[in-house]
């Protein structure tokens, strides 16, 4: 069996031959096998968005290769790797259409890759499904299939965002710091709702998270990145044995003591 | 003061008010193309006063050529299209800033208007053409008639939009106004749906255009001077006064884009009052802008306001 994602020596560097220039991406190489589940760590601006990002066509890389289940997206604009794609964001707003209800986020997230023509928007069977899987997310929204998304709250558009990208199984979902905006609690269930969903789905997942801890509790695989590069790479049993000091000693020989002004989370 | 209102005649108001509801339907019809791109696609499209007199100068020509007035209504929408395919393909394509893409479109169809009419202004004769409105229509025996054409036409349009919308390709066009990252993460293509969105607000605009060229009897290559002016006028008066009427019901889009339509109505009669209270009509565009500029800002600053309660 084939890798579902390999990136190959991706290079990204933002704002070229401006005093602003900044190199996101160094070289970053990845391989994952289906079903892999790999949470990515490190201090802030090391180039973990950059590289989700980069997967998701957001602009195009200045260098390397992108392969998704054994189809070159390199150059495919955003919209059409889309198909490919489940995206959960960190900021609640992002992942849904505020002026839409609930149901009609979900109807455009079941067509994601489809050409969208001139029948209705939703059918009458969808939203009976849609009401199944709201139901399960237990946060009580079966009942508000047509309220206004912008209505709710950012743990419930979370959850809405990830129901949403797994709607139409994608090959591989992104996930970047998708609990980070939400208090402990809800970050919490939105967290065991994204497991759920990964395992449910079998799906190949990249989870960015700041909380060390969640880092090596979810997930099969763990990446840590510096400075735009994968600096290490753990799966299997030696990921299940890690402890968040390993994670810690790991950091701070590479950064340097950088740590204590780091919004690295301990918790 | 006292020869002041001895001199307003009630009833020359009320002789000009079905004139306010026939213009304010015609002018609907442009309201519901401002309304697509200004509150849809959350894009504020100047090309509007290009096109309008695009639409009407398409429509005048085309029956002076003989073209049924009718038909000629069909071309007036397309004409408008096609202004509206400039301005999204000079955005989405080009790069070039939503107002100023649609500045340049507007600035461009002047001459392509002139050039259509071949100079500023050309007539056509209720008498001599069997026109679809007219100023002699709303006064005449068949005003009933009229009238109810009118309104009729107006549900239909209503009719096809609300549709449009609820489909997948509408849906598409809503996603892509109201959060275009939400979009493209769901494979919706932007680009093209603003520019589709941004041909059909036109057509409308066209349309509108057509028709009103007809109803004046002639088309003018000013006549869409101010016109997002006053199809923004229209949409904010329909949101105020009918916001929460509509929010919640079930069809409240329908409602919402008939509420577009009294709303111009509405912004027809004021005008009218205006001009019976004998105030100067030469600052009728100033009084319009004013009026816009306050219900605009409105929501603004409440949220200013509001939010500094808050944090004291
Ligand atoms: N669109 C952009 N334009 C310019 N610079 C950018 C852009 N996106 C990211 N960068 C820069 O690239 C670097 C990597 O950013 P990135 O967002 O990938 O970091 P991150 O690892 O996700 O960090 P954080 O933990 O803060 O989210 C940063 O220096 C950032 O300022
Ligand atoms: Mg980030």
């Amino acid at each position: 069996m084939g890798y579902m994602l390999e990136i190959q020596n991706i290079h990204k560097t933002f704002n070229p031959g401006t005093i602003n220039e900044k190199v996101a991406l160094n070289g970053v190489n990845l391989n994952l096998n289906p079903g892999d589940f790999v949470t990515i760590i490190g201090g802030n601006g090391a180039g973990k968005s950059t590289t989700l990002n980069a997967i998701a066509g957001v602009w195009s890389v200045d260098e390397g290769k992108i392969i998704i289940d054994g189809v070159d997206i390199t150059k495919l604009s955003e919209h059409k790797r889309a198909v490919h794609l489940g995206r959960v964001f960190q900021d609640p707003m992002t992942g849904t259409a505020a002026t839409m209800s609930i149901e009609e986020n979900m109807a455009i997230a079941a067509r994601r890759g489809e050409r969208r023509g001139l029948g209705w928007g939703i059918t009458k069977k969808e939203r009976e499904s849609y009401k199944e899987a709201l139901k399960e997310l237990d946060l009580g929204l079966e009942d508000r299939l047509s309220s206004k998304v912008g209505l709710l709250s950012g743990g419930q558009r979370q959850a809405i965002t990830l129901l949403m990208a797994s709607l139409k199984k994608p090959k591989l979902l992104l996930l970047d710091e998708h609990t980070a905006a939400l208090d402990p609690k809800t970050a919490a269930k939105v967290l065991a709702i994204s497991d759920k969903i990964i395992k449910e789905h079998q799906l190949t997942a990249m989870m960015v998270t700041h909380n060390m801890k969640d880092a090596i509790m979810h997930g099969n695989r763990l990446v840590m990145m510096h400075e735009g590069r994968i600096i290490y790479d753990v799966s299997g049993e030696e990921k299940r044995k890690l402890q968040v000091s390993d994670l810690l000693a790991k950091f701070e020989e590479v950064s340097g003591g950088e740590f204590a002004n780091d919004r690295m989370m301990l918790a | 003061m006292a020869t002041y209102f001895a001199s307003l005649d009630p009833m020359s108001l009320a002789r000009a008010l079905p004139g306010s509801v026939a213009q304010g339907v015609i002018w609907g019809i442009m309201a519901l193309g401002v309304y697509i791109t200004f509150r849809i696609l959350d894009f504020a499209d100047l090309t509007v006063d290009g096109s309008l007199a695009t639409g009407g100068a398409v429509a005048v020509m085309l029956i002076r050529g003989g073209m049924n007035p009718a038909l000629a209504l069909i071309f007036a929408f397309l004409a408008g299209m096609a202004a509206g395919f400039v301005t999204g393909v000079l955005h989405t394509f080009f790069g070039i800033p939503g107002i100023l893409a649609s500045i340049l479109t507007q600035i461009g169809l002047y001459s392509v208007n002139l050039g259509i009419m071949g100079k500023s202004n050309q007539a056509i004769n209720v008498m001599q053409y069997d026109l679809v409105a007219s100023l002699r229509y709303v006064t005449g025996e068949n005003s009933t008639i009229f009238f109810f054409g009118l309104i009729a036409g107006a549900l239909v349009l209503i009719g096809i939009i609300y549709w449009f919308f609820g489909t997948e390709l509408g849906a598409a066009i809503r996603a892509t106004g109201c959060n275009p990252q939400m979009a493209r993460a769901q494979g919706i293509n932007t680009g093209f749906n603003k520019v589709l969105a941004l041909m059909i607000s036109n057509g409308l605009v066209g349309l509108c255009g057509g028709i009103y060229a007809q109803y004046q009897g002639a088309a003018d290559v000013n006549m869409g001077r101010g016109a997002i002016v006053i199809g923004l006028a229209a949409v904010i008066i329909s949101e105020v006064i009918f916001g929460k009427f509509c929010a919640g019901r079930k069809m409240a889009f329908a409602f919402t884009l008939g509420a577009v339509f009294i709303g111009a109505i509405i912004y027809y009669i004021v005008i009218a009052l205006v001009l019976w209270l004998k105030m100067p009509s030469d600052y009728m565009k100033l009084f319009s802008a004013v009026v816009v500029a306050c219900f605009l800002a409105v929501p603004y600053m409440k949220g200013k306001y509001s939010k500094k309660r808050r944090t004291a």
